[in-house]
């Protein structure tokens, strides 16, 4: 610090005034800021941490907390944040945060399901959850009434909330092969889908429900029928082997087809929940519009073989009704085993097909007794029911009514219930009888002493041929050089019978005079008879002198 | 040893912008002549000002540890990760002097020098003069590591930058990043507001 040439102090220049001013230690604002910060993100957390709610499961099968997110068309609204088993260890509560923004979706009829990859028939959803893990979807409800505990289903739900659409019910006998998701199908275009069943108290019937999306539901109208599409629907009747198939999809897991019956102008779309019947087929559906239906009893005479439930009631070509059952009775008064056959008739089917010439029968034809005359009526002309073979590759039968002229007078039994129709033995059925006659016939003859004597006579026409041939041999042999010589000699003659002919020949000539003598001769004759003719008398007298 | 003398005892200023010496202003404030900026014999309210940065890194210090600095999205997980779980996870990987590395870049040295400028900041303000070289010391080692203590920011930066393959494997900034970056910056600053020479003023006095 000794530097030779210290400089004085005082030889150091001044430093210029500055005018004084304030100075804070502002920096102190940064802490403040900081803890204001702290404070201002951890209410904001407290309030963004959401709402608690619990779902509950019956497993929690591919959850995770903390990381299993809760999800409104996709658009992630919260996450689990706990899992745990219930007290009654049958189910797992699920804890999970909401975001306080979808705090509104918390309504007692929001449904929540775990969304993992599911492949069905005809479907394959959630492919992404494989990659990326499950996630709880949400379908948010419409009720009012908020709800923080929640049930979660086990099967996604078909239809959301959302969905433009509307829902019917359907009644069946039984359900097919249909199940939750089945597809409903509109002229082929997949229409909506089958959403729920259930089995009717009593368990007669089940109740399907289904959703049908707009705009189709639009065609959900008085005239619609639904009938089961399921599978293949293959049939052998009396009309021959029938396949028939909707889509690939509804072969895989059923489905439901409806369309309107006939070609009438649309009708106004029904509401939701309109019950409907679901047909067990398409044909069936279109057809039994036209209930009430008439039963009757017909008893045949022949064998019912090839005649089944379902078989059709035919009028000349027109199908009017259907077998509906067939069985064994035993009659008591004649004491022996009967065979009724139970029929359907649409009598409306007929009428509505003849509605222009039975203007008056239409005009009560919901009368009973006027029905009743009619049939009666055309029974009375000779209208008899028979058996007919519809198929002869299949020999299914089915019964065909038609008038029969010159049947016995015969009438419905309307005492019996269900009413009696009369019969006729078919056509079919004599043939058969007049066959088995020639058959039995055909049987009598010899056949074995036919055929023996065939043998014989087999036998000596080979001897004959035989010998014939030997005959053809000698005449070979013999015969024909003879013949040769013959005809060797026959062509000498005529060559000289033609040189004899010839025109310059010797005989020629003479031929030639001979002729014209002759001719002379031939009209001296014709003279002479000209002149007998003339003179007749001159035979007698001879000619007279000719006068001088 | 012998008296030093300092130049706020001669009354002489050193611009610490041009290095020029001159005599101090008798009243009032002061201006260096040939550069003109102002003048003080201190920095002023440097403990103020240091102290403030301190206390606010110490409380940016906590969320930088305890919030996730980045957020790992792979094909198959979604993962969260704090500075201490990134080092654990490492240490698992079985990378250990990288571990080490981060552990002591991330939480040690902002600890450090957390701990280090408040004692120095307290000692000043207490005008205590026991082990004031030792301080002194500290102190430059103190500016000279706190640079490196970016390692981590950078590191989730170069990251987010490179990791982007969409859906398969992407990395995101959480907000403990900033509060780290933050806590590195702010103790960057806080030690440069610390005016050294305090520390051997109590001396002067004493």
């Amino acid at each position: 610090m000794a530097d030779p040439p210290t400089p004085s102090i005082d030889d150091l220049p001044k430093a210029l005034p500055d005018a004084p001013h304030l100075r804070l230690p502002y920096v102190w604002i940064l802490p403040v800021i900081v803890v204001l910060a702290g404070v201002f993100v951890a209410i904001h957390d407290k309030i963004a941490q959401g709402e608690s709610i619990e779902i509950r499961f019956r497993t929690a099968d591919d959850l995770e907390p903390n990381k299993t997110k809760i999800r409104y068309k996709a658009v992630e609204i919260g996450d689990v944040k706990e899992i745990r088993v219930s007290k009654d260890r049958k189910e797992v509560i699920v804890e999970a945060r909401i975001h306080r923004d979808a705090r509104d979706y918390l309504v007692e009829d929001t449904r929540f399901w775990v969304v993992r990859p599911r492949i069905t028939g005809a479907n394959v959803t959630g492919l992404g959850t494989l990659v990326s893990g499950a996630y709880i979807g949400v379908d948010v409800g419409h009720s009012t009434v908020q709800s923080r505990q929640f049930t979660g289903l086990e099967v996604p739900p078909i239809v959301t909330s959302g969905l433009p659409g509307h829902e019917y019910v359907l009644h069946a006998g039984d359900i097919g092969s249909l199940s939750v998701g089945s597809g409903v199908f509109y002229r082929h275009i997949s229409a909506g889908q089958v959403v729920a069943y259930s089995l009717d108290p009593g368990g007669a019937s089940v109740t399907i429900k289904v959703f049908i999306n707009s705009p189709y539901d639009t065609f959900v109208t008085r005239e619609t029928r639904f009938w089961q599409a399921s599978g293949i629907d293959m049939s052998i009747d009396s009309e021959g082997v029938r396949l028939h198939t909707e889509s690939l999809a509804a072969v895989l897991e059923g489905g439901v087809a409806f369309q309107p019956v006939g070609d009438g102008p649309p009708s106004p779309p029904l509401p939701a929940d309109t019950a409907f019947t679901l047909f067990t087929d398409r044909e069936r559906a279109m057809r039994e519009s036209d209930t009430p239906a008439q039963t009757f009893v017909m008893y045949f005479k022949g064998s019912l073989r090839g005649l089944s439930a379902g078989a059709p009631v035919d009028l000349r070509g027109i199908n009017i009704g259907e077998v509906k059952r067939l069985s064994v009775e035993y009659d008591r008064s004649a004491g022996m085993l009967r065979f009724p056959v139970e029929v359907d008739i649409f009598p409306q089917r007929v009428r509505g097909r003849s509605k222009g010439t039975a203007e008056t029968a239409a005009g009560d034809e919901s009368s009973d007794a006027a029905q009743r005359a009619i049939i009666d009526s055309m029974v009375a002309h000779g209208m008899r029911a028979e058996l007919k073979t519809g198929n002869l590759l299949t020999g299914q039968k089915y019964v065909a009514v038609d008038v029969h002229g010159g049947a016995a007078k015969e009438r419905v039994r309307w005492d019996q219930n269900p009413p009696v129709f009369p019969t006729a033995s078919g056509g079919l059925e004599e043939i058969q009888d007049s066959i088995g006659s020639v058959a039995k016939k055909l049987d009598k003859v010899p056949y074995d002493q036919i055929s023996m004597r065939l043998m014989a006579t087999l036998a000596s026409l080979d001897q004959t041929l035989r010998s014939t041939d030997r005959l053809m041999r000698q005449v070979d042999d013999r015969i024909a050089p003879q013949v040769d010589a013959t005809l060797k000699e026959a062509q000498e003659a005529m060559r000289s019978a033609k040189d004899a002919l010839s025109p310059n020949g010797p005989g020629q000539n003479e031929l030639g005079a001979t002729l014209l003598e002759l001719s002379r001769a031939a009209r001296s004759v014709s003279a002479l008879a000209d002149y007998l003719e003339r003179h007749p008398e001159s035979l007698i007298r001879g000619k007279p002198r000719d006068p001088p | 040893m012998s008296e030093l003398l300092t130049g706020r005892q001669l009354g002489l200023l050193v611009c610490t912008r041009c290095r020029a010496t001159v005599r101090a202003n008798p009243v009032g404030r002061s201006r260096c002549p040939r550069c003109r900026a102002p003048l003080h014999a201190r920095k002023p309210a440097s403990l103020a000002t240091t102290a403030a940065l301190l206390v606010t890194a110490a409380l940016l210090y906590i969320p930088a540890n305890v919030l996730p600095v980045m957020h790992t999205h792979q094909l198959f997980s979604d993962e969260d990760d704090t500075i201490m779980s990134g080092v654990i996870s490492l240490a698992q990987q079985g990378s250990w002097p990288i571990a080490l590395l981060v552990f002591f870049a991330s939480i040690v040295v902002p600890l450090l020098k957390l701990v280090a400028l408040g004692e120095i900041v307290i000692a000043s303000s207490r005008r205590s003069v026991r082990n004031a070289q030792q301080r002194s010391r500290l102190y430059r080692v103190i500016e000279f590591v706190g640079r490196w203590s970016m390692i981590d920011v950078f590191a989730v930066s170069l990251l987010v930058a490179l990791v982007q393959i969409q859906s398969l494997a992407e990395i995101e900034v959480r907000p403990g990043a900033l509060a780290f970056a933050a806590v590195v910056v702010l103790t960057m600053i806080a030690a440069r507001s610390f005016d050294e020479r305090l520390l051997w003023d109590a001396e002067q006095r004493g």
